[in-house]
């Protein structure tokens, strides 16, 4: 957490300031008994009343001033930990930009989105209440000990002792009830689990009347819950009653010696009234205490899984190399590829070439590793063996920025970004570029009825994700946004899953007609889609098991014949191999 | 606006009720409030005497203050046991109450007809079942725990004080307005802000996941610097609100600690005021300045309580929606047990419409002999689904008839008209518990070497052989241990073992993988042997091997025959064969 102190450098101001109002506040609060002491022993006992007026005004303007700095503190802190957070998401941020996919992967990609929004709010509140409380809470509780010694050294050691025990005694519990409470946690995850199986498998469930069967399974799942609860529940109401009596008991000592002492006139009756007063003032903060101490224990927590983020820097060395003059041609030798996390290999030993303008068709089933190769043709990953290249060198002597300008990846699973149709498609085509040019790369793409069903048209709004479009326009635009780069190697990843047979046909054309200089990767799971390549490489788990074209893979390719078998007339894929 | 607290007001009498089951807690958890609550207060007039007895030097009685000592004691250790008690009955009540209605709303799940389970978002009624009985619990528990003790102490207290002396009760009484109006102000100022501050962190959210997902993207168009700007401004309109919004929810604690300052201000004025008068003692006044500092933290409490129970009744009221609609209508009372069944099915002008006046099928009649395989083909949303929602009776039709072996499926019940099809669909569902559990459900009598006998059919058994415990291995509910593969294997073997006369399968419309893809076919072509089968089929080997192709489109059946004969028609059938086979 501490590594995280250099966000707070532009508002040292507000860090000192925050505290110090805090500690003014708490001294005036303090105070407060003293003068009460005061009163009762010189003013009430002596009939001066001119003394308690003069007392209650000095208390009136105490509490005033004291009001102020309170308000004060309150806002120094939430400008420095408002700055403090800012600060630090924007730099984290942009260090995720900056790191490559295999590192996000590492750091797991699913949870950047809550290291950032999360996280980062969870050190900030800490930050937050530390200035608040940091220096008030030990201030007021470690004060009324001093106070206590003031008066008294016997009754001073009477809190020492009693202030270490209730200590003691809050952080127990806490610690305790915190560790059961995620045994709470994780019951309730079970049955929200649980719940959501049943839901999904409704159909199953009556088609073979297993209702009774589920109840009883949630049924014991739901105990186990309550159980857990109440066992959570005996813990934590043990908080209040043992601190109470805590705090009580050392009252009762406070009085017991402070009965003696004033019976030997050591004491007096105001300063007993004065202790009593900061012995219940303990008690509050003390609590307050235990609390902040939780808060940052958590943030600290969040402070690490940040540090984990910046901690991680660019595993993806860049290449010195312009890849604007090399020409599209592309080709892999023996390229293996293993995932950060995973022990196997996603992809082993591939090799296939295009030169310029040609087309490879890659087929397969989920999971053996299209969309890996589609990635390492792009160098979204590196590959752990092999070479991937393209124009005749290795892509990874080129500069990132012009590889990526030289070549054009479409994800089955498409990424629109919120903004317009304009930006999104401005993504590839530059900011300069006139509309006429977006709009020709959208009919290129069969996307142009997508602009012409928005009264809008290319001003129309895309929403986050794109989650206003359908599957089939965000596909098309994708794939407009990828040919507005006019790029020399076009990758598509099963780009036309979700267009329907008719518009996948029309788009077929375009890209074998109108894109001639363009190097294409076809990847699919249709052979349909595929099988007019120059040439096909057949992919099964992770192996290439076939490199050839449609008719000679037909013949040699035990694998790619029963992908044929189960998708085209039987006559076409027969008069082939052994019969 | 006066519905909804009309609504509320129903939901608030209906959480009664439900705790009504519990009288004989909710009277102990009253008397051990009482107790609490007074003991609490009797302390600080304890300790008030017992100062009083403490005058100064050689004025001491000791045997007085040894006395109110014991007497402090005694409150003490009743306050803290008796508070221990409450926390844990209250506890017991609310979290046996939330038990309950988690059981009654997983057991309503089992009985909604699927037209409601269909058309709310799986995600919502899971959370309903959880969290917002969750939620309510913790607005139960801290009403009980908190509510009765806040407002007894808050009327002992003023009695308490009364008993001590009415003018400066007054005192008190009259600052204490001020508390609430400033905390109202300042409360509306905050929620304003914290709205915006909730908008704006939704904002800074939808971005954040937006971009991380689609990093690859970002990267691959080099959109980093443009992305982290977007972030950048939306960061700042969030610093720029949360200011504020933390501002001013920080204030609230300053002033009302400053309020009861105040009051506490008042009565040490008034009180030592009277005392110099002799009107009141010096351990009377100590007894009142310590009500003064505990009398205004009820207040607080009370109006946390008061908004967490908005919030967990708004919670209860989701509940009991769910806990209030209509369940699946209760099979005919004259309906008949389906024995066994030769597997004629016939369906007549049936008509039906998820939203009524939007009709999905229009009209659908068919007829399927013992043994017949029926593929149906067609683009996405002709009804295709549908059909098989009628057939298992997920649904009812609007108007039509759909027969088993000539007897309308009205007068059959449900159960054993489920029990005569065996359904295979595109994502295999896997119970929690061992294979051989899940491979039994369709018929829990069977024997092991049945149950090994079905897996083998199924072309399941190499790979369940190969599992750790082989039969007995413990599947994950969903089975995430398997490949999807493997599940549909397991499905098959479960009806297999079944051995249903009728079979509906739902054809993968994508490759698993090719060669567990190969198994899965020969498994379900097994199957089928002999059996009146209904797939909706996406291979062409399936439908060229069919008796019947039902060719649909918009809810209507356009085309019917073999494959050759529609083939030679060269309508609708062939357009869609033509565009998805052949390639262009």
């Amino acid at each position: 957490m501490l590594r995280l102190v250099r966000y707070l450098r532009d508002y040292v101001k507000e860090c000192v300031l925050a505290p110090l109002f805090k500690l003014l506040e708490a001294a005036f609060g303090l105070a407060v008994p003293l003068i009460v002491a005061q009163v009762i022993d010189e003013g009430v006992r002596a009939g001066d009343t001119g003394l308690i007026t003069r007392s209650v005004i000095l208390m009136v303007v105490l509490t005033v001033v004291g009001l102020v700095c309170a308000i004060t503190a309150q806002y120094f802190a939430a400008k420095l930990s408002a700055g403090f957070g800012t600060r630090l998401r924007d730099d984290l941020f942009a260090h995720i930009m900056s790191l490559a996919q295999a590192d996000i992967d590492e750091l797991g990609g699913p949870t950047l989105i809550t290291r950032v929004t999360n996280d980062t709010l969870q050190v900030q509140n800490g930050v937050f209440m530390f200035f608040r409380l940091i220096l008030r809470s030990p201030f007021v509780v470690f004060g009324s000990m001093a106070m206590a010694f003031v008066i008294d050294g016997t009754q001073g050691l009477i809190f020492l002792v009693a202030i270490v025990a209730l200590f003691a005694i809050v952080f127990l519990v806490m610690r305790v009830a915190i560790r059961r409470y995620a045994g709470v946690q994780a019951a309730l995850d079970r049955i929200v689990r649980r719940t959501q199986e049943n839901l999904d498998g409704v159909r199953s469930i009556r088609a073979f009347r297993r209702e009774g069967a589920e109840q009883a399974a949630f049924g014991e799942e739901n105990d186990a819950l309550y159980g857990l609860q109440v066992a959570v529940g005996k813990v934590s109401a043990l908080m209040n009653p043992l601190t109470y009596m805590g705090i009580n008991l050392c009252l009762i000592a406070v009085i017991a010696t402070g009965a003696v002492q004033v019976g030997v006139g050591t004491l007096q009756q105001g300063e007993v009234v004065a202790l009593i007063n900061y012995v219940s003032q303990v008690l509050v903060e003390l609590i307050k205490l235990a609390d902040l101490i939780v808060l940052l224990s958590r943030s600290s927590a969040s402070a690490e899984r940040l540090n984990e983020v910046f901690d991680t820097s660019r595993s993806m060395a860049d290449g010195t190399q312009d890849a604007s003059g090399a020409d599209g041609s592309v080709a892999f030798r023996d390229v293996s590829f293993c995932y950060p996390l995973s022990s196997t290999p996603s992809l082993s030993h591939v090799s296939f070439e295009a030169a310029p303008g040609e087309t490879v068709g890659v087929i397969g089933g989920t999971g053996s590793g299209k969309t890996t190769l589609a990635r390492l043709l792009v160098r979204t990953y590196d590959a752990s063996e092999g070479e991937v290249i393209l124009g005749g060198r290795d892509i990874r002597d080129y500069s990132l920025a012009t590889l990526r300008d030289a070549c054009s990846v479409v994800e089955q699973d498409v990424r629109m970004f919120s903004g317009t149709i304009e930006s999104n498609l401005r993504m590839g085509a530059g900011p300069d570029a006139p509309a006429g040019e977006l709009e020709r790369a959208a009919a290129l793409a069969q996307a142009s009825d997508v602009l012409a069903s928005k009264p809008e048209g290319l001003e129309a709004a895309v929403e986050e994700g794109g989650r206003n479009l359908s599957g089939g326009q965000r596909q098309r635009l994708s794939i407009a946004r990828a040919l507005a780069r006019k790029p020399r190697l076009l990758v598509l990843d099963d780009a036309s899953s979700a267009l329907d047979f008719a518009t996948e046909a029309r788009l077929r054309h375009v890209l074998s007609h109108d894109l001639s200089g363009t190097t294409l990767v076809v990847i699919s799971q249709r052979v349909s889609a595929i099988r007019h390549a120059d040439r096909i490489v057949v992919l099964d788990d992770g192996a290439q098991v076939g490199y050839g074209t449609h008719d000679e893979l037909l013949d040699s390719c035990p694998v790619y014949r029963q992908i044929c078998l189960s998708q085209l007339p039987e006559e076409e894929v027969s008069g082939h191999g052994e019969d | 606006m006066a519905r909804t607290e009309a609504a509320s007001k129903g939901t608030v009498r209906r959480t009664m009720r439900l705790m009504g089951a519990y009288r004989a807690e909710i009277v102990g958890v009253a008397i051990l409030s009482v107790i609490v609550s007074s003991t609490t207060l009797v302390l600080p007039v304890l300790s008030g005497r017992a100062v009083d007895a403490i005058v100064g030097p050689g004025d001491v009685d000791m045997l007085v203050v040894e006395r109110y000592l014991a007497w402090m004691a005694a409150a003490i250790v009743t306050t803290a046991a008796s508070q221990w008690m409450l926390t844990d009955l209250s506890n017991k009540l609310v979290y046996d109450l939330s038990r309950d209605l988690r059981t009654k709303a997983f057991a309503k799940i089992q009985r909604l007809p699927l037209s409601y389970l269909d058309s709310h978002p799986s995600g919502d009624l899971v959370s309903r079942v959880a969290n917002d009985v969750d939620l309510l619990s913790n607005g139960l528990l801290l009403g009980l725990q908190q509510m009765l003790t806040g407002v007894l102490t808050i009327v002992l207290t003023l009695v308490f004080m009364m008993g001590l002396d009415v003018t400066v009760t007054l005192v008190a009484l009259c600052i204490t307005p001020l508390s609430f109006v400033i905390a109202a102000a300042i409360a509306r100022r905050s929620y304003v802000y914290f709205n915006k501050q909730n908008e704006s962190r939704g904002a800074l959210t939808a971005l954040v996941k937006e971009s991380m997902e689609g990093l690859p993207t970002i990267h691959d168009y080099g959109y980093e610097d443009e992305t982290r700007e977007r972030f950048e401004e939306l960061d700042e309109d969030f610093r720029a609100v949360g200011i504020k919004a933390t501002f001013y929810a920080s204030c609230v604690n300053p002033t009302t600690r400053f309020v009861n300052m105040l009051i506490y201000i008042g009565v040490c004025l008034v009180a030592s005021l009277r005392a110099v008068a002799g009107l009141v003692t010096v351990g009377e006044i100590t007894a009142f300045l310590s009500y003064a500092n505990q009398y205004t933290k009820p207040f607080n409490d009370i109006s946390a309580v008061v908004s967490e129970l908005q919030a967990s009744f708004a919670c209860a009221a989701r509940v009991f929606d769910l806990l209030d609609q209509a369940e699946v209508e209760p099979d005919a009372p004259e309906a008949r047990e389906l024995g066994h069944v030769e597997g004629d099915v016939a369906l007549e002008d049936v008509r039906f419409s998820y939203v009524p006046g939007r009709e999905v099928l229009h009209g659908i009649t068919l007829h399927a002999e013992p043994g017949m395989t029926i593929a149906v083909v067609g683009p996405t949303g002709c009804g295709k689904t549908t059909l098989i929602n009628l057939l298992m009776r997920f649904y009812d039709p609007d108007s039509g008839t759909i027969s088993v072996d000539g007897t309308p499926v009205g007068d059959i019940t449900r159960a054993s008209l489920r029990g005569n099809w065996g359904m295979v669909l595109q994502d295999a569902w896997v119970a929690g518990g061992t294979v051989a559990d899940n491979i039994r459900m369709g018929r829990p009598e069977a024997t092991d070497a049945e149950v090994a006998e079905a897996a083998r059919a199924a072309l399941a058994a190499p790979f369940i052989e190969r599992l750790p415990e082989g039969y007995d291995t413990v599947l994950e509910p969903g089975g995430s241990q398997l490949s999807a593969g493997q599940r549909q294997l397991l499905c098959i073997a479960r009806v297999m073992l079944a051995r249903p006369r009728m079979l509906l399968l739902d054809e993968a419309t994508s490759s698993i993988d090719t060669r567990t893809e190969l198994r899965v076919q020969e498994a379900i072509s097994r199957l089928m042997e002999g059996r009146t089968s209904f797939v909706v089929a996406h291979r062409l080997s399936t439908i060229r091997s069919a008796d019947q192709i039902l060719a649909m489109r918009d809810g209507r059946i356009v085309e019917r025959g073999t494959h050759e004969e529609l083939l030679a028609k060269d309508g609708f059938y062939a357009s869609i064969y033509k565009a998805q086979f052949e390639s262009a």
